[in-house]
C-alpha cells in the first residue's frame, strides 16, 4: 500500500484488530468529512456501504459464472468462499444467488474452534447485534459489549459480518461453516503443494472446507468453485511461524 | 409486588424535567452547565462521588455515558474511560443502578449517552422501562440515525423520556427539520467536526451553526464535543446556546489523577465551578 503512495497508520486502540481499525477510520472520517471520503473493503458498515461493496465485488461472481459455463458447460454445484466481513463471498455469491440449485457456502475463521472463546466465526456463533452502523450477527457478551474475535488470518479476525450474509443465513440461501486455524493451515499447504498456488490464509479456509466437503461421499462428483480471494505472499512469515519453520 | 417496590424518584415527583430546568436557568440569565462522565469510571463508587461533586459544584443537569466496547463517536479520553469502567465490572444493569443511586442525591435532569447495541441487546421496551424507573430524563443513542429511530422515539414517548438527537455543521437544513420532529428535551449541537475530545478554541463555524439551528427549532440547544474551557462555555452561551456539555476535559482530570482520586475530586470541583460561572 505504501508503494502505491498511501500513508498507512497502524491502529493502537482496543484489540488492535480489524474492528478497531474500522473504529479509527470512522473517527478519522467524521473529523475530516469535508475533505475525505470513507472507503471500506468489505460489505459492512452503515448503508449504503454493504450494497456498494457488493456491487463492486460482483465482478467476481459474474466472471466466475461466465467462465464455469464456458469450461464445464454447466453451473457449479457449490460455491465456497471465506467470510470475514464478507466481501469476496458476497462478490462470488452474487453471481449465483438466483441459481437456486447452486449451494452457497461461507467459511468463517473458526480460530481455535467455535466451542472456544478464541474464534472469529460470527455467523456460526454470534447473535443479532448492531456494530459499525448495521444490524447483523456479532460476537458479543450478554450485555451487548462486542467481544474480541480470533483467527490466524487477519481478514477473518472480525466480530461482525456484513448484514447481507446475515440475511442469506436467516433465509437459508447460504450455509455458513467454520474451519479452525489448524485446518486452514492445511488448506494453505494443500493448495501450495498440489497447485503451486499460495493462497491467502483467508482463502485457505475456503480450500480447507472444500477438502472436507468433497470427502463426503455424495459430494464426490460435484463441481465446486472455490473463491481464492487473495495471495498468500503476505502470510508467508506467519505461516512459517505457525508451522514451526525457521525462515 | 407493589409493596416491595422502592419509591422511584419519579413517584416522589422530585425529578426536574429539561424544559423546567432550561426555563429556570434562563430566568436567572444563565446557560445550563452539563458535565458528562462515564458511569463507573474508574469504578462504581468513585464515579458516584465524581457525579456528586458535579452536582455540588453547580451542574444544572447531568450527562452520563453508558460504557461501550466500541464507542466510534468518542475520542481517546472517553474511550479510555469506557475501558476503565468496563474493566471495573460495569454492565447496563449496573448503569441503571448507578442512575438510581444518583437519584438519591439529586433531582436535576439526567441524560444518558448510549450506543444502540446496548439498547438492542436488552430489548427496546425493557431498556426504556428501566430508564424511566431509574429516573433518566433523556436518551441519546450516538449511533442511531433519525431514519432508523421510529421505534426508539415511540418508546421514548411511551415511557415519558426525551429522545435526544445530534446535529452538526454538515447537517443540512432539511435534515435539521427531520431531526427536530423526532427530538425532545434538547437538541445536541455538535460543536466540532469529529469525535469527542478537548479542543483549543471555539470556531466561528460553531457560532454560525447555533444561529442556523435556531431558525429551525424552539428546542433548547446544548453544545457539546470539544467544549473544554470556561471561555468555550461562555462563547457558546453568548452565541445563543441554552447549555454546554463538558466531557473530555473533566475526564482528563480523572485520567491524570487515577492514583489520587481525592485530589481529582477537588480539582474537578473547582473546574466545574469555573465552568458553571462562565455560563452566567
Amino acid at each position: 500500500m505504501e508503494l502505491s503512495g498511501s500513508h498507512v497508520i497502524p491502529v493502537e486502540t482496543g484489540s488492535k484488530t480489524l474492528k478497531d481499525a474500522i473504529n479509527e477510520a470512522f473517527r478519522d472520517w467524521i473529523t475530516n468529512v469535508e475533505t475525505t471520503h470513507y472507503l471500506i473493503g468489505s460489505t459492512m458498515g452503515p448503508h449504503p456501504y454493504p450494497i456498494m461493496v457488493k456491487h463492486f465485488q460482483s465482478v467476481i461472481g459474474n466472471e466466475a459464472r461466465k467462465q464455469i459455463l464456458e469450461k464445464e458447460g454447466k453451473l457449479p454445484d457449490a460455491v465456497i468462499a471465506c467470510v470475514g466481513g464478507g466481501s469476496n463471498a458476497m462478490g462470488v455469491f452474487s453471481g449465483f444467488i438466483e441459481d437456486k440449485d447452486v449451494e452457497l457456502i461461507g467459511v468463517e475463521g473458526g480460530g481455535d474452534g467455535i466451542e472456544t472463546e478464541r474464534t472469529g466465526a460470527t455467523l456460526c456463533k454470534g447473535t443479532e447485534g448492531i456494530l459499525h452502523g448495521s444490524l447483523s450477527f456479532v460476537l458479543q457478551d450478554d450485555n451487548g459489549q462486542i467481544s474480541e474475535a480470533h483467527s490466524v488470518s487477519a481478514g477473518l479476525d472480525y466480530p461482525g459480518v456484513g448484514p447481507e450474509h446475515a440475511h442469506l443465513k436467516i433465509t437459508g440461501r447460504a450455509n455458513y461453516v467454520a474451519v479452525t486455524n489448524q485446518e486452514a493451515l492445511r488448506g494453505f499447504e494443500l493448495l501450495s503443494k498440489y497447485e503451486g498456488i499460495i493462497p491467502a490464509l483467508e482463502s485457505a479456509h475456503a480450500v480447507a472446507y472444500a477438502e472436507k466437503y468433497s470427502k463426503v461421499i455424495e459430494n464426490s462428483e460435484k463441481t465446486i468453485i472455490i473463491n481464492l480471494s487473495g495471495r498468500g505472499d503476505k502470510d508467508m512469515f506467519l505461516v512459517a511461524k505457525e508451522m514451526g519453520v525457521e525462515v | 409486588m407493589k409493596s416491595h417496590q422502592r419509591y422511584t424518584a419519579e413517584e416522589k415527583n422530585v425529578v426536574q424535567g429539561y424544559s423546567e430546568m432550561f426555563l429556570d436557568v434562563k430566568n436567572r440569565g444563565e446557560g445550563a452547565f452539563i458535565p458528562f462522565t462515564v458511569a463507573g469510571d474508574p469504578d462504581f463508587e468513585t464515579s458516584l462521588k465524581i457525579v456528586q461533586q458535579y452536582v455540588d459544584s453547580g451542574a444544572d443537569a447531568l450527562e452520563i455515558g453508558f460504557p461501550f466496547s466500541d464507542p466510534v463517536a468518542d475520542g481517546p479520553s472517553v474511550q479510555a474511560a469506557d475501558i476503565r469502567s468496563l474493566n471495573s465490572g460495569m454492565t447496563t444493569e449496573r448503569c441503571f443502578e448507578f442512575i438510581d443511586r444518583i437519584r438519591k442525591f439529586t433531582s436535576i435532569p439526567i441524560g444518558i449517552l448510549v450506543y444502540y447495541n446496548l439498547i438492542y441487546k436488552i430489548g427496546l421496551e425493557e431498556f426504556y422501562r428501566k430508564a424511566r424507573k431509574s429516573g433518566i430524563n433523556g436518551i441519546l443513542a450516538a449511533d442511531l440515525p433519525p431514519e432508523e429511530s421510529n421505534d426508539a422515539v415511540y418508546m421514548a414517548k411511551k415511557y415519558k423520556i426525551n429522545q435526544i438527537f445530534m446535529v452538526a455543521q454538515t447537517t443540512s437544513n432539511q435534515r435539521i427539520n427531520e431531526v427536530v420532529k423526532r427530538c425532545s428535551g434538547f437538541l445536541y449541537v455538535v460543536a466540532v467536526m469529529g469525535v469527542t475530545g478537548a479542543r483549543s478554541d471555539i470556531k466561528k463555524s460553531t457560532v454560525d451553526l447555533i444561529k442556523r439551528v435556531k431558525n429551525h427549532t424552539k428546542l433548547p440547544l446544548v453544545v457539546g464535543f470539544g467544549i473544554s474551557k470556561p471561555e468555550h462555555v461562555s462563547d457558546v452561551i453568548k452565541s445563543g446556546a441554552d447549555g454546554a456539555i463538558v466531557a473530555s476535559a473533566i475526564i482528563d482530570i480523572i485520567t491524570d489523577k487515577l492514583d489520587d482520586m481525592d485530589v481529582a475530586k477537588d480539582e474537578i470541583g473547582s473546574f466545574c465551578r469555573e465552568l458553571k460561572h462562565s455560563t452566567k
